[in-house]
């Protein structure tokens, strides 16, 4: 995929729109992770509008961003950067082609112990 | 014999605020257009009765178009909303009785925009033209 | 039949040059009812205009068609001359044959062609004119405005200098509106109350203008020139015509803690009380809700030291009833609240205020007498954090905030961070914002003073959110610029509020059928070219109940608005439009479809009584249009599934008529 498909990809995943950001940047300011964070939730919006999304895609910060939503919340103008954040990692995930795990090989790792949303957030962060 | 060259009667219905003074710019700019189009003036666009289509149709006009102020334009604050609103109706039903969409059409002229006046209408003339002549509703007791 | 006369001209070569006049004019002479046709170089010319006028008396004619240039250019014109002739200036139709047909048409056949076709549908027009006389109504010469803020104040002023009757009605218990609880103004820094309180004075002192304070309009009936308004004066328990303001009764009123809302509820004030001190009427209002009087019957303190004998605790709510021709709405503002916006801890901390309890903070006659103190415990606020387009700028389906910008946030905030600097220069002052807009006389330089001159910080970036922590505030932001994150200890934050049409303005906006956008702000005849007028004919707006304003925009909007009315009380009778709606009365079925679709609200039903074939009589209700108020849009004519709704001049059956003639 070229940059530009990356980005329409990324905008019907996410449904999201980075074209209503006025660049107030509330997200960046009320975002918990933001020390750990190489791109943060502003340039995320403005790197996709831009259509500069290979970086994004390299980066750490994708799997840094707690999904807590904060952003979403707060951004006044609805533009839901968490949402973009998420889709760029999809992306990522997807483009992989193998993932490690197969399924047949999930059953046996399955803890009774952890809660469901756990596993499938650790699949997403440890992919890489 | 001599072949007579298909010329289309086109009736056009024009608000007195933008569009007519849409139209007068076009002339004042020298803007061609066809003759064909015969404009008919009146305060809003909605004031144009879809009867009044209706009766163009029967009398044997091959297209009519409705121009009227842009949306949020319009002199009359709200006219033109519901003539988007009734023409869209209305287009629909003559669509379905055999008079083809390229035949009726509402555009927004505001009366800066004598070029698109003008670019309208030869446009507008030119499908209506493809289209070739309306038998539909023609009513032929109207013929002398 | 008529008689009809056609007169084509050939404009010079305008027309002449690609459309052949006299075959035009021969082709229009065997037209029905056409019993004379010429043509002339310049119809609009004296000598052409005497050829009409000649013609009209040799041939009796009835109607008159002038094939030339655009109606919109010598319709008038010709109308006069159609006068002038003894004919009704309705009898005249103009087939435009320059702008839509010479000059658009090289050829002279396909030109002359249409130019005949052009012609015939105006004279199947003229064939079904009726003669019209535009209606004429009276003007009551006196008119209303509603809010006593500078907008209604510099209205009324400049309506009651020019002669006029004014009467302001104002819902609180004084005239001064927003600009009274401001401290400064920007970009000049004048005192507001030492600009706007000889303004009020004038208006109480002004022998043309009577205030209606502690009231509000009910009820609003009739058209322009003639209002019938309903004024509600809320019973205030004090004679208003006997208290002499002497502010005895505020003082010894034993009842002390009713929040102040002149100071946002910042302070206390008694049951009794008047606004400010320089409040116009100066006369004292009891508060019904907290008076130990009203509410259990034993105090009385007031009356007892009332000198004057004012105090009436069995005042009741009075009706006034009044004529105007021309209403003036200029209900203001209000910020928005903050309740919803969490994230700035408005309501967790009493140090996180907005910019106008931030304007009480810093006036000599606010709750800390002017000195900025912290409202939690009274210290001196090392650390101030402005955070601007707080709900001002946001997203249209948002829950919080608004979509548009507020216009005059960017300036006060400066204001305010320049004045803090200057009265206390240990103060560390920073502001962040989004875009700084600065479009305005002396504006900018205003901002960048409040930079250079005065050391205030202002970061691109917005406050994300605010944590109360002991006695300090943490600020979480972000620095674009510097691509950070800030972490700050402030003392105090200031939020730069959006700002919102005042809530009594919907149900107003119904009373006066006058039109709102999604905001509730007022709309405007015409954005550009009648900004000051409200569809509604006789309706003005000044001031922000139209859109976010400040006070030298406010203050010429309410000139522009006072000229407006000036000109419409200056008349004795408004001809109106005689191209307007009517209603065949035989015909309306009272279904209610024209009634919802004007845009007037100039359709209203009545009960009338119809003789029946059999001699019995019976009522039904049929529309009527009031002919001072339609604007002849015809919007109803096509509503009306009976067909009892035309519109004169532009009749049903003449429209049908030129298509007709067009499509021969």
């Amino acid at each position: 995929m070229n940059n530009k498909q990356l980005k329409e990809e990324i905008i019907r995943i996410s449904g999201a729109k980075p074209k209503k950001c006025m660049k107030c940047g509330k997200c960046t300011a009320t975002c918990p992770a933001f020390d750990e964070m190489e791109y943060h939730p502003h340039q995320f919006v403005s790197m996709i509008e831009n259509e500069d999304i290979e970086p994004l895609m390299k980066s750490e910060s994708l799997y840094r961003c707690l999904t807590c939503f904060a952003c979403v919340e707060r951004c006044p103008r609805g533009v839901e950067p968490a949402r973009l954040v998420e889709a760029v990692r999809l992306l990522t995930v997807r483009q992989k082609g193998k993932n490690r795990l197969t399924p047949d090989m999930i059953p046996d790792m399955l803890d009774e112990d952890m809660p469901q949303q756990a596993l499938v957030s650790a699949f997403r962060k440890y992919t890489k | 014999m001599q072949v007579k060259e298909y010329r289309p009667l086109i009736v056009a219905f024009c608000c007195n605020w933008c569009s007519y003074a849409g139209a007068d710019l076009a002339g004042n700019n020298r803007a061609d257009y066809p003759a064909e189009v015969k404009i008919i003036r009146v305060p809003c666009s909605c004031r144009v009765n879809p009867m009044f289509i209706l009766k163009a149709f029967q009398r044997g006009a091959d297209g009519v178009i409705l121009c009227g102020c842009h949306p949020g334009d319009c002199h009359y604050t709200s006219g033109n909303y519901y003539t988007r609103r009734r023409m869209a109706m209305l287009f629909s039903m003559l669509d379905y009785l055999g008079i083809e969409r390229e035949r009726t059409r509402v555009e927004w002229v505001s009366a800066a925009e004598g070029a698109k006046f003008a670019a309208t209408m030869n446009d507008f003339v030119k499908k209506v033209t493809e289209l070739g002549e309306n038998k539909r509703l023609e009513d032929l007791r109207c013929k002398k | 039949m008529q008689r009809i006369g056609v007169f084509v001209c050939w404009c010079g070569s305008n027309i002449a040059g690609t459309v052949d006049v006299k075959q035009v004019a021969e082709a229009l002479k065997s037209e029905p009812g056409v019993v004379f046709s010429t043509e002339y170089q310049y119809m609009c010319s004296q000598a052409g205009q005497n050829l009409i006028i000649d013609a009209v008396k040799e041939h009796k004619l009835t109607g008159v068609v002038v094939c030339s240039c655009s109606p919109r250019m010598h319709e008038a014109t010709f109308r006069k001359t159609a006068a002038a002739a003894g004919l009704n200036p309705y009898m005249v139709e103009i087939a435009n044959i320059r702008e839509q047909c010479s000059w658009v048409h090289k050829d002279m056949i396909i030109g002359t062609e249409k130019a005949i076709i052009l012609g015939k549908a105006a004279v199947a027009k003229v064939n079904l004119n009726a003669p019209l006389t535009p209606g004429e109504s009276p003007v009551t010469k006196r008119a209303l405005v509603i809010g006593g803020g500078i907008a209604g104040i510099q209205t009324a002023l400049d309506i009651a200098d020019a002669g006029f009757e004014v009467d302001i009605v104002e819902k609180k218990p004084t005239i001064g509106g927003k600009m009274a609880q401001l401290d400064k103004t920007f970009p000049t820094l004048d005192c507001a109350a030492c600009i706007l309180t000889p303004k009020m004075v004038d208006v109480a002192q002004h022998e043309k203008i009577r205030v209606f304070s502690y009231s509000e309009v009910t009820e609003v009936n009739g058209f322009v020139g003639n209002f019938e308004v309903t004024i509600k004066k809320n019973a205030r328990y004090v004679k208003e015509d006997v208290c002499t303001g002497c502010g005895i009764c505020t003082e010894k009123c034993p009842q002390k803690k009713v929040p102040n809302e002149f100071n946002l509820g910042m302070d206390m004030r008694r049951a009794i009380y008047i606004p400010f001190a320089q409040a116009v009427p100066k006369v004292a209002t009891i508060d019904p809700n907290y008076c130990t009087m009203m509410k259990t019957g034993k105090c009385g303190v007031c009356a007892k030291v009332c000198t004057a004998g004012a105090i009436d605790y069995t005042q009741k709510d009075e009706y006034i009833e009044e004529k105007y021709g021309a209403i003036v709405v200029a209900t203001g503002f209000n910020p928005i609240s903050m309740d919803k916006f969490d994230e700035f801890a408005y309501n967790q901390s009493k140090d996180v205020i907005t910019s106008l309890e931030f304007e009480r903070l810093t006036n000599a006659a606010g709750p800390t007498a002017g000195k900025l103190l912290r409202p939690s415990d009274g210290k001196h606020p090392e650390k101030i954090v402005f955070v601007q387009c707080v709900g001002s700028r946001c997203d249209s389906c948002a829950e919080k905030g608004k979509e548009y910008c507020s216009k005059i946030c960017c300036m006060y905030t400066a204001k305010h961070a320049m004045l803090t600097r200057d009265k206390y220069p240990d103060t560390d002052v920073t502001v962040f914002y989004i875009d700084v807009r600065t479009p305005g006389k002396n504006f900018d330089e205003f901002y960048r003073r409040a930079v250079e001159d005065y050391g205030v910080q202002y970061i691109k970036g917005m406050v994300g959110k605010v944590t109360p922590e002991g006695d300090k505030l943490k600020v979480q932001a972000s620095d674009l610029i510097e691509n950070k994150q800030l972490h700050i200890d402030a003392d105090l934050v200031v939020l730069a509020a959006a700002i919102e049409p005042d809530k009594s303005a919907r149900p107003l906006a119904t009373m006066l059928t006058a039109s709102m956008d999604t905001n509730d702000f007022f709309t405007e005849a015409h954005p550009k070219l009648r900004p000051v007028e409200s569809p509604t004919a006789g309706v003005f707006l000044s001031g922000a109940c139209q859109g976010p304003k400040d006070i030298p925009e406010t203050v010429s909007q309410a000139g522009a608005a006072a000229a407006k009315v000036i000109g419409l009380l200056a008349k004795d009778k408004l001809t109106g439009n005689p191209c307007i709606a009517s209603s065949d009365e035989l015909m309306c079925n009272g279904c209610s479809s024209c009634e919802k679709v004007c845009p007037y609200g100039a359709i209203t039903y009545q009960d009338k009584e119809f003789r029946m074939p059999d001699r019995t009589t019976k009522v039904r209700r049929v529309a009527s249009v009031n002919p001072a108020v339609c604007q002849g849009c015809g919007c109803c004519t096509v509503a009306c599934p009976s067909g009892a709704m035309d519109l004169r001049g532009f009749t049903n059956e003449q429209i049908m008529a030129e298509v007709d003639a067009i499509c021969k």
